[in-house]
């Protein structure tokens, strides 16, 4: 059913993307002891406490399927509510800018800031920024963008790259933080500094708050923007948030094109799922929702950035649509027995994770992220936890397809003969008759002896190695199901 | 060449060839099957649950009666040290305690918000389910900056304004965003951070110390 454009590469992304395939990244990070040991503190923690607050809610699945259901509704008729969300937002006092890719939503950006002489920025988390590559940019403008949020704080100090859509930093434990911030923070880290969490969090407050409190522009990133009324929203912890989006003369907002949500009344679903999936609260600190300008109370002027950059071309996919579903939750990768042994850089880009291994690809094309939809086993949690009810597992399984047609297309005869491709057309055909299944049952009990040692197959030959590497296989029994059916019920037994 | 709006809006008609183009957007069922209510609760049931819930966030809930509410507020602002306290200027002159310098927000500066001990102040609604404040810029809530900027922040909830559920509160405050725009904050505890081994820490950027002050109408 699905009108597949993925395999298009995305010739005008600027993202970061993985420069290396997920396999080659996986092992070196798995290599990493440190990395596995704070990623795997940090999900099972955050897992238990979610499965509480969520376990006090008794209408916990009516939530989802509404959530699931609003954004449907919002997507199938995107056109309709951005246009609305424009005029809303117009009336409010508000000025919005449309973007139809990462290049432009940074210039529109950077135009705006250098119209009003500002050379720094406060900004707050914002993960379509962290796509677009924003700061960067700037730098290249001479505009220097302060992150705020204390985990973006971290990764920028390091000149590193996040690692958890929540928690960027989520891969630093708090003695590294603390190095960290004695290296890079001058007078503002004494040099007794702990590494009590608590210590570290109150040296970011000194050398953010003069930033705060004298700038003249923020940036911030939409967690949803209300159609009907023209409001727009963000849902933090630390006050970053407000202090970007209530402090500065002028803000700056910029959202996904799927950020939208049709009215007001929606927010009551997404304020309880989001809260209690992401930090596992029954909500979180703080909640700002503005309405264009309000006179007398925060920036005098309001721009919205409505970006695309590889979002219609998501939207186009009906299987693959469902991802713009996602309400940036992280849900999916705290219960992910593959994002807790690999870590989010394994991925490759600013979406980590299972709903990274869907979205990247769609975004950006297989050329770029085409081993991502492999990044998975497939056992569903992600699915079972995600407040928006996104069916990662039918997304992943519609994308290995789309992969592997791909390569067949681009590739030429080498890529049409490839192994998997071809053992899965042969499985095909053996699957779609019970006399070839059974007969090819026969052949593989003969062929298997020289291969199976103590019940077990530990090493298959050939282009058929890779899948034993990581794994045994149980050899085809000596004898069928259906073989001891006949045998025990006697001929005519066999019923239907 | 188009320009941006124009070709991001065909770029997603494009991409919706699938939708049929008599369908309107309320013809995508959105079933509500959620709670909108909580039924059984009596009214000290959910002022209870405001309190526990609050409380839980490392906030601290002080209950009273009307009578009672100044006293109380004046004795918080000794036992902290607070000495001057922003104010919206709608604040309730019986909310108001003796021996505190109050200085109300006439737009005031930054710089002079960052100078005070604290801000006082009332609020539009309370959640019960959520242990939640709800700020609208009015008259009780003030502007936005004042309850952001000073380091404490009291505020004043009357038991009648706690509603038990987050759907309650989106509706109640609806009706200001609608007529005036109103910029609403919701607060849940002081402000916090998970960011570090996702420890949770309060007290970072936003007012580090929360005191709400329950009033209950006395005899």
């Amino acid at each position: 059913m699905s009108s597949v454009p993925l395999a298009l590469p995305l010739a005008d992304a600027r993202a970061p993307s993985p420069s290396q395939a997920f396999p080659d990244a996986a092992r070196a990070a798995l290599g990493d002891t440190q990395l596995r040991h704070n990623i795997g503190h940090a999900t099972k923690t955050i897992r238990a406490k979610r499965a509480q607050v969520v376990g006090e809610l008794p209408d916990w699945e009516e939530l989802r399927e509404a959530g699931r259901a609003i954004k449907e509704r919002t997507l199938r008729h995107l056109d309709t509510h951005l246009l609305e969300l424009e005029a809303s937002i117009g009336r409010a006092g508000g000025v919005v800018h449309w973007a139809r890719d990462a290049e432009e939503a940074n210039r529109v950006v950077g135009d705006l800031i250098a119209a009003h002489g500002a050379r720094e920025v406060v900004k707050a988390k914002s993960i379509t920024t962290e796509e677009t590559q924003l700061n960067e940019y700037l730098a290249e403008r001479g505009i220097h963008a302060w992150e705020t949020d204390l985990a973006q704080l971290i990764i920028q100090l390091g000149d590193d790259s996040p690692s958890h859509i929540l928690v960027p930093a989520i891969h630093r434990n708090r003695a590294e933080i603390r190095e960290l911030f004695l290296r890079t923070l001058g007078d503002d880290a004494p040099a007794d500094l702990s590494d009590d969490p608590r210590a570290l969090a109150e040296v970011a407050r000194r050398h953010l708050r003069r930033r705060f409190l004298s700038a003249k522009v923020g940036i911030s990133g939409v967690n949803f923007a209300v159609a009907e009324t023209g409001t727009v929203s963000v849902v933090e912890s630390e006050g970053n948030g407000r202090m970007c989006t209530t402090l500065p003369e002028v803000l700056i907002s910029v959202m996904g094109i799927e950020k939208v949500i049709p009215t007001w009344r929606d927010l009551e679903v997404y304020l309880q799922t989001l809260p209690r999936s992401s930090t596992a609260e029954r909500m979180n600190p703080y909640t700002s929702l503005w309405t264009g300008v309000a006179p007398g109370d925060g920036p005098r002027e309001f721009h919205l950035v409505i970006v695309d950059n590889g979002r219609s071309r998501v939207l186009a996919d009906t299987v693959g649509r469902q991802a713009l579903n996602c309400i940036r939750c992280s849900a999916c990768l705290n219960v992910c027995p593959v994002y807790e042994r690999t870590g989010g850089h394994a991925y490759g880009s600013v979406y980590p994770g299972p709903i990274g291994a869907i979205l990247t690809p769609l975004l950006e094309g297989f050329e770029r992220a085409g081993s991502l939809p492999y990044a998975s086993s497939l056992c569903g949690a992600c699915y079972e936890v995600c407040p928006v009810k996104i069916n990662i597992p039918e997304v992943l399984v519609h994308l290995r397809h789309g992969v592997v047609d791909h390569a067949a297309r681009t590739g030429g005869a080498r890529a049409r003969l490839a192994p998997e491709r071809v053992a899965m057309k042969a499985m095909a055909t053996v699957f779609s008759s019970r006399r070839r299944y059974e007969s090819a049952q026969r052949a593989a009990r003969i062929g298997q002896w020289p291969l199976t040692r103590g019940g077990t197959i530990t090493r298959l030959p050939g282009e058929l190695s890779g899948w034993t590497a990581m794994r045994d296989l149980r050899p085809v029994p000596r004898e069928s199901f259906r073989e001891w059916w006949r045998r025990r019920s006697g001929p005519g037994g066999e019923g239907a | 060449m188009s320009d941006a709006r124009t070709e991001v809006l065909a770029r997603v008609r494009q991409a919706l060839s699938d939708v049929p183009s008599d369908e309107k957007p309320e013809d995508v069922f959105v079933e509500r099957g959620y709670r909108t209510q909580w039924e059984q609760a009596s009214r000290s049931e959910v002022v209870d649950r405001f309190c526990e819930v609050l409380a839980d966030y490392n906030a601290r809930v002080h209950r009273v009666v009307s009578s009672e509410l100044a006293d109380r507020v004046g004795r918080l602002c000794r036992e902290h040290h607070l000495r001057r306290l922003v104010v919206p200027p709608g604040l309730p002159a019986p909310w108001r305690p003796e021996g505190v310098e109050l200085v109300e927000d006439r737009g005031l500066a930054i710089s002079e918000l960052d100078g005070m001990d604290g801000v006082l102040s009332g609020c539009a609604g309370a959640i019960a389910q959520t242990g939640t404040l709800v700020l609208d810029g009015g008259p009780r809530s003030g502007r936005r900056a004042i309850s952001l900027v000073p380091d404490h922040h009291l505020c004043v909830v009357e038991a009648e304004q706690v509603v038990a559920l987050v759907p309650e509160a989106v509706a109640g405050a609806s009706g200001a965003v609608r007529e005036r725009r109103a910029p609403i904050t919701l607060v849940s505890g002081p402000s916090a951070t998970s960011d570090i081994e996702l420890s949770r820490v309060e007290g970072v950027h936003g007012p580090r110390e929360l005191d709400v002050v329950l009033v209950e109408p006395g005899p």
